[in-house]
C-alpha cells in the first residue's frame, strides 16, 4: 500500500485496522529485519509515496519532511545551501522516516546529537487514523508534550510517522581527522579519556577496532580545522605523560577525511551487528567482549556497534557477545534474525509503563505487535 | 481527605517536623513565579528522600488525593500552584549531589540541587549548560519538569539535551528508573517524553546529567544599531555565515534605557538596539569567527562595536543584560514577562507587529531575548493602580501569542504552560493533537493525580476516545498551517 497524501496514509490506516490487520510502515526497506520479523499476513504501508521536502527554511536553519523521502536526497537539497541534517548513519537509500523510526545514527552523533536531538516537531498517522502533531518549526519551544522524541526509535510500533520538523546545522567550512593507531586496548581508552576531557569542540570522536589493532578518531571542523587536529596530538603524551610515539602510537592528520569516515560508517554494518549501550570507560569491556567483531564507538559517548564477519556459527559468536557485554543493554540490528530476542528485556517497572504507552497510543495493536522491546 | 487517614499517613513517612498543615506556614507555597495566580494547599510535606516521596505520593494515590510537585518555585508559568484540596510535595531536601563521573561525564543529583549547585559541583573542568537565568535558586527538578533553557541554548540545548536517566515516582506510587548514566536505553524514549511534562507525569527523585567540558575561550562584544531590524538582520547574517555563538541576546531601546540607568555599563541611551554577542569553543576557532562577527555587525549598520577587553568587562555585559527585568520595575510600577517564540527570520517583523500592539493598546512593550533561538520575552509594562489597565496588559499580552503562531512560532520557549497558558493550547495544537498528549498522560498517570488542571486546556477524563482530526479554525482561515 502506497499512499501519496497524510490524508490517505490517515484513511489506511484506519480502514486496515478496523478490520483488524497488522500493519508495518515501511521506509526503503533497507534495514527490514531490524527489531525483528513481523507475524505473517502483516500489511506493508510504504511511504514511497511521501516524497516532499515541504519547506526548507535555510535563514531559520530548518526543514520540514515527508517520511518517505530519501535521507541522501534530502542533503543534496540542503547542501545547495550550505546546510545539513546533521545525522550520518551508514545510508545507501533509507528513508527520513526510517531513520526517526529507528533513531540510528553516524559519527556526528557526538558534536549534534541523535535523531531525538534534532526533530523539533513531529506528524504521526496513528490507527484510529487521526493525524497528530506535537512540536513545532522553530528549535526552542515547550508547549505540550514532546512525542518526536516518543516516536524516535519506536519502529513503527506506535504509529506511522508522516512528516518531520527539523533542525539544520551549517555543513563545517572545512574537517581535518587526528588519527592516532595503537594495538593496547588500555592506551586507547586513555587516549579516549584524555580527549574528552578537554573542550576540543571536535565533530567526531570515534575508536575503530579490529583484529587487535585499533584507532581513535578525532575530527575537527572550521576554518582552523587542521591546525586543531594538529595541536590535539599533543593531548595524546598526557596518557602517559611521555611522547606520544614512545607510548606507541601512530599518530597522522589527515585532511582529505571523506573516505575515513565513510569506511567508519560502512563499518558499523554487516551480516550481524550488536549495538551496545555503555559508558565511554567501558570501552575496554567492549573491545574484550568484541571477539572477531570489528567495533565502532563513538568513544565520548559510550555507545558501541560490534561487527561480526560472516564465517561458522555467526549466532553463537553474536550470543557469546552479548553475554559478555551483559548488563549493558545490546540489540541485535542487522542479523536480528539469528537470535531468539533481539531486544534486551526491558527492566519489569519500565516495561510495564512502555506497555501502557503501545496501549494508549495504538489500542487496536495495529502496528507491528509484538516485534518491539519486551513483546510489546 | 482526612477519611482516608492521609494525614496520618503522611505524618508516619516525614514525621510532625514536616508535615505543614497551618496555613501561616502554607502561605509560603501559595505561588510559584508567577504571582497572578495563588492557592493555599490542604498541607504540604517536605520528604527527606526519594522513597519519602514514594511513600507520600503512595498515600496520596491510596487516598485518591491529587497533588502538585514543589521544586524552589521559581516557575513562571503558575506549574507548581498548589490545588485547594491537594497534597504540596516540597522537594527541597532532597539536595544533595549523588555522584560525580568526570571521566564518563556525567553527575547524579537529587531533584532539590539547584541548577548553579551543578555547575559548581563538575568546576572548573566541567560545566552543565542549560542555565535558566534563575539558576541560582531553580532546581534541577523544575528545569526537568519544565525542559528549562538560558542564553546558551542556541548552541548547547535544552534541559532535555542533557538528561541522560532519572528515577521517577509514578502517580500509583511506583518507582522506576528511565534511561540512566548511558544513553541509549533500547526501547521508547520515555526519558524524552517526561522532560518538560511540568510535572504532570511523575515526580523525578533522582536525575543524571551530562556535564561537558569548560570552552578553551570566550569572547564577547556588544554592537549598537539604530533599530531592531538592523540587529535582527545581524543576527541572521552571523548565523547564516555558519556561525554558532554561544549566546545572542538583544535588547531594545526601552531596555537599554531602563538597564543604563541600573547598570552603568555607559551604554548610548537612545539607540534603537543592543546585541550581545558571546562566541565560545576552542581559541584559535573563536578568534577567527569573532573577527567575522565584529566585521558583520559593522556591515549591518552598527558603528558602535564594544568588544571585553577582559573578564571584569564582559561580566559587566552580562549584568547589564540580566539587570533588564529588575530595571524595568524603574520604568513601570507592574509588568507582564511574556514568553514566545518564532522563527528567527521573522523578528525584525514580529517585533515591528508588537511595537503596533502596543501603541494600540496604549502600552509600554519593552524586549529582552534570546535572539539566537527567536525566544522573545516581550515585557508589557503597565501600572495596576490604575483601572483596567492589567486587564489590557493581559489581553495584549495574549495578543503577542497570536503574533508569534502567525509568525510560525510557539507560545512558550522555556516558561512552560502551566495554568497560565493553558487557554492558548487549542490556538497552536488541533483537537487531534490535544488527544494525543492526553493518550501519553493517561499512560502514565489513568486516575490524573499528578498535577491535575495544568497543561491541558481542559480536564479530561482517560476513559474518553480521543476524536479524530477536524480542522481548526485558524487552519481555516489560512492563519495556521499544520506541516
Ligand atoms: C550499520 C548500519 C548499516 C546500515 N545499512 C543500511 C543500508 O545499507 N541501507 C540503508 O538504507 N540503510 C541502512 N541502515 C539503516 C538506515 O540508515 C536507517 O535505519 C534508516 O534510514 C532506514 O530507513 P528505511 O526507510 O530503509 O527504513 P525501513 O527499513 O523501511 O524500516 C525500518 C524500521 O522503521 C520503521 N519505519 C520506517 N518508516 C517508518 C515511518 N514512516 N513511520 C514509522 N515507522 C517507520 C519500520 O516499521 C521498521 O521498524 C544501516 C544502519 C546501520 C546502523
Ligand atoms: C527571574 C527569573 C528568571 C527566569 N529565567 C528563566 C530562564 O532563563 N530560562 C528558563 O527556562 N526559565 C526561567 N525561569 C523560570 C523557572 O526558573 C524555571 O522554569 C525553573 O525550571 C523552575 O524550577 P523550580 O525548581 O523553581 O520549579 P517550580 O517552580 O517549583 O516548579 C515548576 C514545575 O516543575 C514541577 N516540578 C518541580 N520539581 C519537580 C520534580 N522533581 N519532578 C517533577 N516535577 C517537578 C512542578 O510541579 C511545576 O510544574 C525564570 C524564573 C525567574 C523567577
Amino acid at each position: 500500500m502506497g499512499p501519496t497524501s497524510i490524508e490517505e496514509a490517515a484513511s489506511a490506516v484506519a480502514e486496515l485496522s478496523k478490520q483488524g490487520a497488522r500493519v508495518r510502515p515501511a521506509g526503503a526497506g533497507s534495514r527490514a529485519e531490524w527489531g525483528g520479523a513481523d507475524a505473517d499476513g502483516t500489511v506493508t504501508v510504504h511511504t514511497g509515496g511521501l516524497d516532499r521536502i515541504v519547506a526548507h527554511n535555510p535563514g531559520d536553519f530548518t526543514a520540514i519532511v515527508q517520511a518517505g523521502v530519501p535521507l541522501a536526497a534530502l542533503q543534496r537539497q540542503l547542501a545547495r545551501e550550505g546546510q545539513w541534517l546533521a545525522l550520518d548513519p551508514p545510508d545507501l537509500g533509507g528513508t527520513v522516516g526510517g531513520l526517526v523510526a529507528t533513531a540510528d545514527s553516524g559519527p556526528a552523533r557526538h558534536r549534534y546529537g541523535g535523531v531525538r536531538d534534532l526533530v523539533i516537531g513531529i506528524t504521526v498517522v496513528l490507527s484510529d487514523g487521526s493525524v497528530a502533531r506535537s512540536g513545532g518549526t522553530v528549535i526552542k519551544n515547550v508547549a505540550g508534550y514532546d512525542l518526536g522524541k516518543l516516536f524516535a526509535g519506536s519502529y513503527g510500533t506506535l504509529g506511522l510517522v508522516a512528516q518531520v520538523a527539523l533542525r539544520l546545522h551549517p555543513l563545517p567550512a572545512g574537517t581535518a581527522t587526528l588519527v592516532a593507531t595503537t594495538g593496547d586496548p588500555a592506551t586507547l581508552a586513555a587516549a579516549v579519556r584524555a580527549m574528552s576531557r578537554h573542550p576540543l569542540e571536535a565533530q567526531a570522536l570515534d575508536v575503530a577496532w579490529r583484529a587487535g589493532e585499533g584507532r581513535l578518531l578525532v575530527r575537527f571542523g572550521g576554518v582552523t580545522a587542521a591546525a586543531r587536529a594538529g595541536d590535539a596530538t599533543k593531548l595524546l603524551s598526557d596518557v602517559s605523560g611521555s611522547p606520544a610515539a614512545s607510548r606507541g602510537f601512530d599518530v597522522d592528520v589527515v585532511l582529505d577525511d571523506e573516505a575515513i569516515w565513510a569506511a567508519q560508517r560502512a563499518a558499523q554494518r554487516g551480516p550481524a551487528v550488536v549495538k551496545v549501550s555503555a559508558l565511554p570507560t567501558d570501552l575496554p569491556a567492549v573491545l574484550a567482549a568484541a571477539g572477531d567483531a570489528t567495533v565502532v564507538s563513538r568513544a565520548a559517548l559510550g555507545v558501541s556497534w560490534l561487527s561480526f564477519p560472516e564465517g561458522t556459527d555467526l549466532a553463537g559468536r553474536v550470543t557469546a557477545a552479548r553475554t559478555a557485554l551483559a548488563p549493558h543493554p545490546t540489540v541485535v540490528l542487522d542479523g536480528a534474525r539469528l537470535v531468539a530476542e533481539p531486544w534486551p528485556a526491558p527492566d519489569p517497572g519500565v516495561g510495564a509503563l512502555m506497555r501502557r504507552v503501545k496501549e494508549r497510543f495504538d489500542p487496536t495493536g495495529t502496528f507491528r505487535p509484538g516485534s518491539y522491546v519486551g513483546g510489546i | 481527605m482526612d477519611g482516608h487517614g492521609l494525614v496520618e499517613r503522611l505524618r508516619r513517612v516525614v514525621g510532625d517536623r514536616w508535615l505543614l498543615l497551618d496555613e501561616h506556614d502554607l502561605r509560603t507555597y501559595e505561588s510559584d513565579g508567577l504571582l497572578q495566580y495563588q492557592q493555599v494547599p490542604r498541607l504540604a510535606v517536605l520528604p527527606g528522600t526519594g522513597d519519602e516521596v514514594r511513600e507520600c505520593v503512595a498515600a496520596c494515590a491510596a487516598a485518591g488525593v491529587p497533588w502538585v510537585a514543589r521544586g524552589a518555585g521559581s516557575g513562571l508559568s503558575g506549574g507548581a500552584l498548589p490545588i485547594k484540596d491537594g497534597v504540596l510535595i516540597v522537594l527541597s531536601r532532597l539536595n544533595r549531589i549523588l555522584e560525580v563521573d568526570l571521566d564518563n561525564g556525567r553527575i547524579c543529583v537529587e531533584p532539590g540541587v539547584t541548577n548553579a549547585a551543578v555547575s559548581a559541583a563538575v568546576a572548573p573542568d566541567f560545566f552543565y549548560p542549560p542555565d535558566p537565568s534563575s539558576q541560582i535558586v531553580c532546581t534541577i527538578g523544575g528545569n526537568v519538569a519544565e525542559n528549562s533553557g538560558g542564553a546558551h541554548c542556541f548552541k548547547y540545548g535544552f534541559t532535555t539535551n542533557y538528561v541522560t536517566g532519572l528515577e521517577v515516582v509514578l502517580a500509583d506510587g511506583e518507582q522506576v528508573t528511565i534511561g540512566g548514566k548511558a544513553l541509549d536505553t533500547p526501547g521508547y524514549d520515555l526519558l524524552g517524553a517526561f522532560v518538560g511534562s511540568e510535572g504532570t507525569l511523575g515526580v523525578a527523585t533522582k536525575i543524571w546529567l551530562r556535564v561537558v567540558p569548560v570552552p578553551e575561550a570566550t569572547r564577547t562584544l556588544v554592537a549598537f544599531f539604530d533599530s531592531t531590524r538592523q540587529a535582527g538582520e545581524a543576527v541572521s547574517a552571523i548565523v547564516q555565515a555558519g556561525i554558532v555563538p554561544g549566546a545572542i541576546e538583544m535588547m531594545d531601546a526601552t531596555t537599554i534605557r531602563a538597564t543604563e540607568e541600573m547598570a552603568h555599563a555607559g551604554y548610548p541611551v537612545g539607540r534603537g538596539a543592543a546585541l550581545l554577542v558571546e562566541l565560545d569553543g576552542a581559541e584559535a576557532e573563536c578568534d577567527a569567527q569573532f573577527a567575522q562577527v565584529t566585521a558583520i555587525c559593522a556591515e549591518q549598520g552598527s558603528d558602535d562595536v564594544r568588544v571585553s577587553r577582559d573578564e571584569a568587562e564582559r561580566q559587566l555585559f552580562w549584568k547589564t543584560r540580566k539587570a533588564a527585568f529588575p530595571a524595568m520595575g524603574r520604568i513601570s510600577p507592574n509588568y507582564f514577562v511574556q514568553d514566545g517564540v518564532v522563527p528567527r527570520t521573522t523578528l525584525p517583523d514580529v517585533l515591528v507587529r508588537i511595537d503596533e500592539l502596543a501603541a494600540e493598546y496604549g502600552l509600554v512593550v519593552a524586549n529582552v531575548f534570546h535572539a539566537g533561538d527567536g525566544n522573545l520575552h516581550p515585557l508589557v509594562c503597565f501600572d495596576a493602580a490604575v483601572e483596567g489597565q492589567a486587564a489590557r496588559a493581559e489581553e495584549l499580552a495574549g495578543r503577542i501569542l497570536d503574533v508569534c503562531l502567525e509568525a510560525g512560532g510557539s507560545i512558550t520557549g522555556e516558561h512552560g504552560v502551566g495554568v497560565d497558558k493553558r487557554k492558548h493550547m487549542g490556538k497552536m495544537f488541533a483537537e487531534a493533537d490535544l488527544a494525543a498528549f492526553q493518550r501519553l498522560r493517561c499512560a502514565f498517570d489513568p486516575d490524573g493525580q499528578a498535577n491535575p488542571g495544568k497543561v491541558m486546556p481542559t480536564p479530561r477524563l482517560c476513559g474518553e476516545v480521543p476524536g479524530v482530526y477536524r480542522q481548526h479554525p485558524l487552519e481555516a482561515a489560512g492563519l495556521a498551517e499544520r506541516f
